[in-house]
């Protein structure tokens, strides 16, 4: 694999996992629990899309075969995404869209705090604008977590549940496979491990305060993030995410 | 004529903000920078959230006013790094919000006070708003609801 070629797959996975969730968050919209959950799930959303604007629209311009960011986000089909399978998991209850989006912010906030370092000022520039609105994220759902956890018999038992149910998708996103190898090395992704023990610090910590427990199992789901196999959900939502464009191929504002 | 960068800047200072009207572009701090090059007006805006629905009318009611103004070739170049951050907020513009209900970002993370009756007194209601820039407060003095310009 080329540098290029191994930066364009990096930075689909990128753009992928922030579409695919930014697009699963806005399916709550007009559906949320309490107004104000309605509001901050909008606006969460809204900073993904935003975000995966400049991560796909950077991978176009990588590629260099004059793709954009809508033509890669609308024409693609399931095998070529390489978005996260944690972020392609239906929405289920509140609990589990919150737990999801711990999770996801837990990782995401530390890959960004590193990629704002990297040696391609672009990367940087935008993982620096990411990280200011993903802190913001990670304070909200880490809260949220902590007040359902430790909340009542039910929405306790609900969390728990959620955790469960998504803990095996965790292991994805720490699992370094050749992409990654090539942009640790050229200076871009941090390692991976390093990632992993961060993380498990602070998701500790969230989960014992949310009285949660930590399923012991290490067993990990894999293949999003290579395209090698996604869950049946993913296609699914890109027939309801990709409808317009490939109804009306071309079709603008 | 070519009309020089202040008065450029005094023009900008003149376009509001399409969200909260009662501040402009300049005062939010999103105009980074305007030059000349040759003969086109090159202009570089600082989104504020990555994904805010606002940023393109932003663009598009730059490029009118200057257009309105007599410039025929106007450039917006995206700049997002450094990223945005209410330090660039300008003092004018934080008075207005103030004025106008919404209190102004404060680096302790939340209000500094009730912009209705002035009361310290305030619990948070959301810590998101009508906008991707907006938290939602309210005062435990007055009663009254209000929007808190977020800090980031
Ligand atoms: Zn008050």
């Amino acid at each position: 694999m080329t540098d290029r070629a191994a930066l364009f797959e990096y930075l689909l996975r990128l753009g992928d996992s922030t579409l695919i969730l930014g697009h699963r968050v806005s399916e709550w919209c007009g559906h949320a629990p309490a107004l104000e959950e309605d509001i901050a799930l909008a606006n969460t959303a809204l900073d993904l899309i935003g975000q995966t604007q400049m991560w796909l629209g950077l991978a176009g311009e990588v590629e260099g075969a004059g793709r954009s960011a809508d033509d890669l986000a609308m024409l693609r089909d399931v095998w070529e995404f390489r978005n996260l399978l944690l972020v392609e998991q239906p929405n289920g209850d509140y609990g589990k869209t919150i737990l999801r989006q711990c999770l996801f912010d837990a990782f995401h906030f530390e890959l960004l705090t590193e990629l704002t370092h990297a040696r391609d000022d672009r990367i940087a520039g935008i993982a620096a604008k990411a990280l200011k609105e993903v802190t913001y994220h990670l304070d909200r759902s880490s809260e949220t977590v902590i007040g359902l956890g430790d909340g009542t018999e039910e929405s306790n038992a609900r969390l728990q549940a959620a955790l469960d149910l998504l803990w095996p998708y965790v292991g994805e996103m720490f699992a370094a496979d050749a992409v990654d190898a090539a942009m640790h090395k050229s200076g871009i992704a941090p390692d991976l491990a390093v990632l992993r023990s961060r993380f498990d610090t602070r998701i500790d910590a969230i989960l014992t305060e949310a009285t949660l427990t930590k399923p012991d199992s290490a067993y990990a789901q894999s293949g999003g993030k290579t395209g090698f196999r996604h869950s049946e959900h993913l296609g699914h939502m890109l027939t309801q995410m990709q409808w317009l464009q490939r109804a009306y191929p071309g079709a603008t504002w | 004529m070519t009309p020089d960068l202040p008065t450029i800047w005094s023009w900008l200072d003149e376009v509001p903000d399409p969200e909260i009207p009662v501040i402009s572009v300049v005062d939010l701090g999103i105009v980074r920078d305007v030059a000349w090059q040759g003969d086109t007006l090159e202009v570089a805006v600082t989104p504020t959230y990555s994904g805010c629905p606002a940023t393109s009318v932003i663009a598009m009611d730059i490029e009118t006013a200057l257009h309105d103004r007599g410039v025929r070739n106007v450039k917006i170049r995206t700049q997002i790094a450094p990223p945005w951050t209410t330090d660039w907020l300008s003092d004018k513009g934080r008075a207005k919000l103030a004025a106008y209900g919404i209190a102004p970002p404060s680096p302790a993370g939340g209000p500094e006070a009730c912009p209705h009756c002035g009361s310290a007194l305030l619990t948070r209601v959301s810590q998101f708003g009508s906008t991707p820039c907006k938290a939602h407060w309210r005062c435990d003095a007055c009663l009254e609801p209000f929007d808190y310009f977020k800090c980031i």
